[in-house]
């Protein structure tokens, strides 16, 4: 996936595109609003990186401009601004999500491949499957392999974002946003727990476990 | 400008000025009344009783003809004293009366003439006025009626000099009490100025005067007192908290930095490798501890009022509740819950949830007595007596009484070999995010263990809608 990245501190900015092109992505780099929004304005990315305070025109300039435009291109706010009432504006100026710096490259890398995945399929589904795992959406059930798993409400909606996200790694910090919706830490690995319930309900007693921890950087289910 | 120019510029003394012109035009109508009832009453009486006697006299000279008239006058002459009469004939020589001849204004038409008069005898003579109704009568002959007015004149006299000094000093007891008004009232705002001045300059423990009359002033300097005390805590916190800061933030970065130049004196990739790793961690701990701080910075500074919004604290303490438990399950303890079906408030939905999540991560780390004791957490919210009471309470050490405020200061631990994980920042950041919502947070015994109590305003009931 071709990816932009319009930062104005060079350095992070040439780290970001390294790190983009080693886990296998094409990165171009802008550094300034400027030189961004003309790059951003040719269309041919699937994922913008915008840093919030850029120097000609400001990220969240651009990110109006674009949508004024009708480019429906996923953004990823990055803001050394880390404040609640921030991340709301940057939200409703377009954004599709929202980064603090100073971050860790695999949560960045984990948003950005989550934002293309729900930027090319934003179909209403009712089903959902991962390898031999369905998850009716409708009637809220689950299956593996035909046997019915029992799930609490919150496993269950924590299995949905998984579930959408199969075949990728999503962050400690992506399933406290968006199966809890907090924005803060706790300082304790609560997540770490809920996600362990819930794989010892979806894995146990199937020889190939689905939901796998990711060392540094968090879980993910397979989708093959 | 001076002090006396200065008072003609006050709001006071403006006050007094307009206060002053009404009070003088108010004051000149009352006496104006008084002087139209008094004498101006006994002039008209006079005038009609003039003009009534011509009119008598002038029917008689018609009826009676002159001799008949000559008599009257004569009759009344003799009887009247204060009374003017004349009767002239056409070359102004006296027919009958008791002056000699008219006054040089009183001729032709009939009207009203005042003169000077001479009454008494030698040598006790004295001049009055008289004021006397002219008219023609048949025959080229004119006659005058007139009364001695001197005393009417003296009392009409006096009337406007008691007017007139009543005036006089209302206006100058206005204009001096209008001065001493706002003299006074200067002279406090110049002394609030004058310590504001000083304050500006530095000094902020000074305070503004209270006079203890309890007036708008006094009012004013009191709550410039209350926001000044503020200023001083806010500022003195800030003190205490760069000063914590710097040692905080220096402690960890002193560690990264001499296990850097260790590895790099080192030629062993695995050496590096485990550094670096370590250090990754350190700058991961040393911005959680950095985004506390910004937290509880914004939570103080308040601008994230304007992010309080209604929301039930019941399914907030639940939700929480839910995210804990497994955690405190799993450690082989217990999350007993007791809330209320609703608890409507106003509040920041991420603020109250981390609150209660740091006072959960306490009661993890520290909710037992010796290690590997169950721990039994217990969480309750109810609405009691217009106020949202949320509690958490463990059965650990507490903290001692003389601990309990100071814990919640910045960076203090109570674990002196801080061998658990921490940064000393989540009491404090709960005690900000309570104050940010009109709240508090109060630290008890729950013998054993730790009681935490969070207070916040219930929003009224909507329910009778």
């Amino acid at each position: 996936m071709r990816v932009l990245v319009i930062e104005d501190d060079r350095e992070a900015g040439s780290w970001l595109v390294k790190g983009l092109e080693e886990s296998g992505h094409v990165a171009d780099l802008a550094t300034d609003g400027e030189e961004g929004l003309t790059l951003a304005r040719e269309g041919v990315h699937d994922v913008l990186i915008v840093d919030r305070m850029l120097p000609k025109i400001d990220g969240l300039t651009i990110i109006k401009t674009i949508r004024s435009e009708g480019l429906t291109t996923p953004v990823l706010i990055l803001s050394a601004l880390s404040d609640v009432d921030e991340r709301v504006r940057g939200l409703r100026a377009g954004g599709d999500d929202y980064l603090a710096k100073p971050y860790a490259f695999a949560e960045l890398l984990a948003r950005v491949e989550g934002m293309k995945r729900r930027g090319t399929e934003q179909t209403a589904e009712t089903r959902l499957r991962a390898c031999d795992l369905e998850m009716d959406l409708l009637s809220r059930t689950v299956t593996r392999g035909g046997k019915p798993i029992l799930l609490q409400p919150r496993e269950f909606k924590l299995l949905e974002y998984l579930v959408r996200n199969a075949g990728h790694i999503v962050t400690r910090t992506m399933l406290l946003e968006n199966v809890w919706d907090y924005h803060f830490d706790p300082q304790t690995n609560v997540i770490d727990v809920h996600v362990s319930r819930l794989r010892s309900k979806i894995d146990k007693g199937f020889e190939e476990p689905l939901l796998q921890t990711v060392r540094g950087a968090g879980y993910m289910i397979r989708d093959v | 400008m001076t002090f006396n120019s200065k008072i003609f510029r006050t709001s006071t003394f403006r006050l007094a000025a307009i206060y002053l012109i009404f009070f003088a035009f108010s004051v000149s109508a009352v006496l104006a009344y008084v002087y139209w009832n008094t004498v101006g009453i006994l002039e008209r009486q006079t005038d009609e009783t003039i003009r009534a006697e011509v009119q008598g006299l002038s029917d008689q000279y018609r009826l009676l003809s002159l001799a008949g008239v000559v008599d009257v006058l004569q009759r009344r002459i003799d009887e009247g004293a204060g009374s003017i009469y004349l009767l002239a004939n056409a070359r102004n020589e006296q027919v009958i009366g008791n002056i000699d001849k008219l006054p040089a204004s009183a001729s032709g038409e009939p009207g009203w003439v005042d003169f000077p008069i001479v009454v008494g005898r030698p040598p006790k003579q004295q001049n009055h006025t008289g004021r006397a109704y002219h008219a023609p009568l048949p025959g080229g002959y004119t006659l005058l009626v007139g009364r001695d007015v001197e005393e009417q004149r003296l009392f009409g006299k006096t009337i406007r000099q008691a007017v007139s000094w009543a005036l006089a000093l209302a206006l100058v007891l206005g204009l001096g009490g209008g001065w001493v008004l706002s003299r006074n009232f200067l002279r406090r705002v110049d002394a609030i100025t004058d310590t504001s001045r000083t304050i500006m300059a530095g000094d902020l423990t000074r305070r503004m005067p209270v006079s203890g009359s309890d007036d708008e002033l006094d009012r004013l300097a009191q709550s410039l007192n209350d926001m000044l005390g503020q200023i001083e805590r806010l500022m003195a916190g800030m003190k205490e908290v760069s000063s914590n800061v710097a040692h905080d933030l220096r402690t960890p970065l002193t560690r990264m930095r001499a296990r850097i130049e260790s590895a790099l004196r080192t030629e062993d990739d695995a050496t590096h490798k485990q550094a670096l790793e370590k250090t990754l961690e350190d700058s991961d701990r040393l911005l959680g501890t950095f985004n506390a701080l910004l937290s509880i910075a914004r939570a103080e500074a308040g601008h994230s009022r304007e992010g309080l919004a209604e929301t039930d604290a019941a399914s907030i303490v639940h939700e929480v509740a839910e995210l804990y438990e497994p955690i405190v399950e799993d450690a082989g303890g217990t999350l007993t819950l007791d809330v209320d079906a609703s608890i409507p408030v106003k509040a920041d939905r991420q603020l109250l949830a981390q609150a209660l999540s740091n006072l959960l991560d306490n009661a993890l780390k520290y909710g037992v007595v010796d290690e590997g004791e169950a721990t039994a957490v217990t969480v309750t919210a109810k609405a009691v007596d217009g106020k949202a009471v949320i509690t958490v309470s463990d059965r650990g050490h507490g903290i001692a009484v003389a601990d309990r405020t100071r814990v919640l200061d910045r960076f203090v631990r109570l674990d002196e070999s801080r061998n658990k994980p921490g940064n000393g920042l989540g009491l404090s950041l709960v005690s900000s995010v309570m104050k940010l919502h009109g709240g508090s947070l109060t630290l008890g015994d729950a013998a054993p263990g730790l009681l935490a109590t969070l207070e916040l305003p219930l929003l009224p009931d909507s329910k009778t809608a």
